[in-house]
């Protein structure tokens, strides 16, 4: 899950016989399966919500290039070389398709920018845990991209048409990604001594913070509650969390890896893993911005846009002095 | 048409191949320096897009360099396993990135220069050649729309933007000979008609360069020094700590398999 605790301003979800008329419209289009276009009515809190959350989503897709984007120049093959650069590109995509659905809700991309500057949006705590070897790119691929796609293919039903949209096609290319991650960690996996030693070494690091991906345990979540209503939200964190589990492992057995928890054991009953939590207290660490690569993530995009000031303003000034010459000719 | 060796020495060929290969190949890695920092998001997706073709570019002509060779040596062989005095790349594509605008006009110099060399080369003699100028043109006209259209708006653009261009410009301006610069090699390859003379590509891209200039109110520094060596493997010092960190794994864990 790119975005992660996401709050709604709501305290708890309300009935309908609660609600205003408009709200009861608007919530009986959702519960029939329509699709909220930006131009129709919708309560201030969905709106509101959207926007943290299709921001924060967008923001993760940015900042996601750099653990990827630190290996690029390193990359062992042109072939490798050439299709880790295609899905960074892709992720950078993926960023523009979604602030432009944020966009559409009345909040411009530059806005949103600066509250991820300020600290005042986040973006997936997955991206503050460093990519040390080149496994670590495979790891990324199967596991990171992995949780994603469990995440975001049921958004692709998600009720505000422009995110549902975007997901559609955001989908169809983490797929592929993780098919390459998955690959890379096969070569891993099966190659040198040193190589197997790396994939290991990957899956032991990139385990725990993967799981934290999908957010803690949401049952007493009121959050959860009013996002699944509003169908902006389709499954609880625990069921994808769950699949996930249940996904992976069998992966991980047939690369000859080992997952590094001792309590994994499969559960007839649940037809499921039984598996350990993460360390939540390192998941809320890490949103408070004590990860490993927090100031790291943060300093670069501050800087990359600091330093690109004077390009943009460059470009605006240029596009005015073409507007004052079509004037004047006129 | 003809296929290769017809009617060159093949370790000429080899070493014409290795140029065109290693300049895109050395281009490219710089401009993937940029993934996830540039100035804006359209560039990150544009940046990440030329580095794409670019490295594309050099697999096409490092396979077909390692053929031609004939020891067994193919794209990777050739690019992880050399060390910088037989890369082949000329000096400009090796400079580093510096702020966007150095980026930018190292870009655009080399584009007009292989937007004609590529086309140019479409009608080789040798079909393989001709083949991979056919692609690699594409990708470089589109290169060459981008970078002229962004030198002009950010030459004309806030007093700022223009003097970081022209500062570019000013710095870069000595390593745009050597894309002229002919020797024995390129002699051979056009005498069989193979490849265009160098020099003969000079007058074409002097007024496109001089036609952009103008509108991006920069100034055509005057100088004809040309820093060369590249293509005979004397390069700057910025080409070995590109390659140790290119080549690094390659290196660190020889014969294994990625």
């Amino acid at each position: 899950m790119y975005a992660q605790m996401v709050t709604t301003d709501a305290n708890r979800v309300r009935d309908i016989s609660e609600m205003s008329d408009e709200e009861r419209v608007f919530q009986e289009r959702i519960d029939r399966g329509e699709k909220i276009e930006p131009t129709d009515w919708m309560p201030e809190g969905y709106r509101k919500t959207l926007i943290r959350q299709i921001g924060q989503h967008a923001h993760s897709e940015i900042v996601g290039q750099l653990p990827e984007g630190n290996w690029i120049t390193r990359a062992p093959t042109l072939e490798r070389k050439a299709i880790l650069l295609a899905k960074v590109q892709d992720e950078a995509g993926h960023g523009l398709y979604l602030y432009c659905a944020a966009e559409t809700l009345g909040v411009t991309r530059d806005e949103l920018i600066e509250l991820l500057h300020a600290g005042k949006m986040k973006y997936s705590s997955i991206f503050n845990y460093p990519t040390l070897t080149w496994a670590d790119i495979g790891a990324v691929g199967w596991l990171v991209d992995g949780a994603a796609i469990m995440n975001q293919v049921p958004l692709q039903r998600t009720s505000f048409g422009p995110y549902s949209r975007a997901m559609v096609r955001i989908c169809k290319e983490e797929s592929f990604h993780q098919r390459q991650g998955f690959d890379i960690m096969m070569k891993m996996a099966n190659g040198t001594p040193a190589q197997h030693r790396m994939a290991q070494d990957a899956l032991n690091r990139f385990w725990y913070p993967s799981l934290m991906m999908f957010g803690p345990s949401d049952k007493d979540s009121v959050h959860s509650a009013q996002s699944m209503s509003w169908k902006i939200k389709i499954n609880t964190n625990d069921e994808l969390r769950q699949k996930f589990v249940d996904q992976t492992v069998p992966q991980a057995e047939f690369l000859g890896l080992t997952v590094p928890d001792d309590h994994l054991k499969w559960n007839e009953e649940k037809d499921g893993y039984d598996f350990s939590e993460p360390d939540w207290s390192e998941f809320f660490e890490v949103l408070k911005g004590n990860g490993p690569c927090n100031k790291e993530r943060l300093d670069a995009r501050i800087k990359a846009w600091d330093d690109g000031a004077w390009v943009r303003d460059g470009l605006m000034a240029h596009a005015d002095k073409r507007a004052a010459a079509r004037t004047a000719a006129e | 048409m003809m296929t290769q060796g017809d009617n060159i020495a093949n370790d000429i060929l080899f070493e014409w191949l290795l140029r065109r290969g290693d300049t895109a190949l050395i281009l490219g890695h710089r401009v993937s320096e940029w993934c996830g920092h540039s100035p804006a998001l359209e560039e990150d997706i544009a940046l990440a897009n030329i580095a794409l073709d670019l490295i594309g570019q050099s697999r096409l002509w490092l396979g077909y360099a390692g053929e031609v060779e004939d020891r067994g040596r193919g794209e990777n062989e050739l690019a992880y396993l050399r060390d910088t005095w037989d890369f082949r790349n000329i000096l400009l594509a090796e400079q580093p990135n510096g702020d966007f605008g150095t980026t930018l006009m190292r870009q655009f110099l080399i584009d007009v220069w292989q937007d004609a060399l590529l086309e140019a080369l479409k009608t080789s003699a040798d079909e393989r050649i001709a083949e991979i100028a056919v692609k690699a043109g594409k990708e470089v006209a589109y290169h060459l729309d981008r970078s002229s259209d962004l030198v002009i708006r950010l030459g004309d653009g806030t007093p700022e933007s223009h003097w970081r261009m022209q500062d570019a410009l000013d710095t870069l301006w000595p390593y745009v000979g050597e894309m002229f610069a002919a020797d024995a090699v390129d002699e051979a390859m056009a005498a069989a008609g193979l490849a265009p003379d160098p020099k003969m590509l000079k007058p074409g891209w002097e007024h496109t360069v001089a036609a952009v200039f103008k509108q991006a109110t920069l100034t055509q520094p005057q100088s004809d020094f040309a820093h060369k060596g590249g293509l005979t493997g004397r390069h700057s010092e910025h080409l070995g700590h590109l390659l140790s960190e290119m080549q690094f794994l390659q290196r660190a864990y020889p014969g294994a398999t990625w």
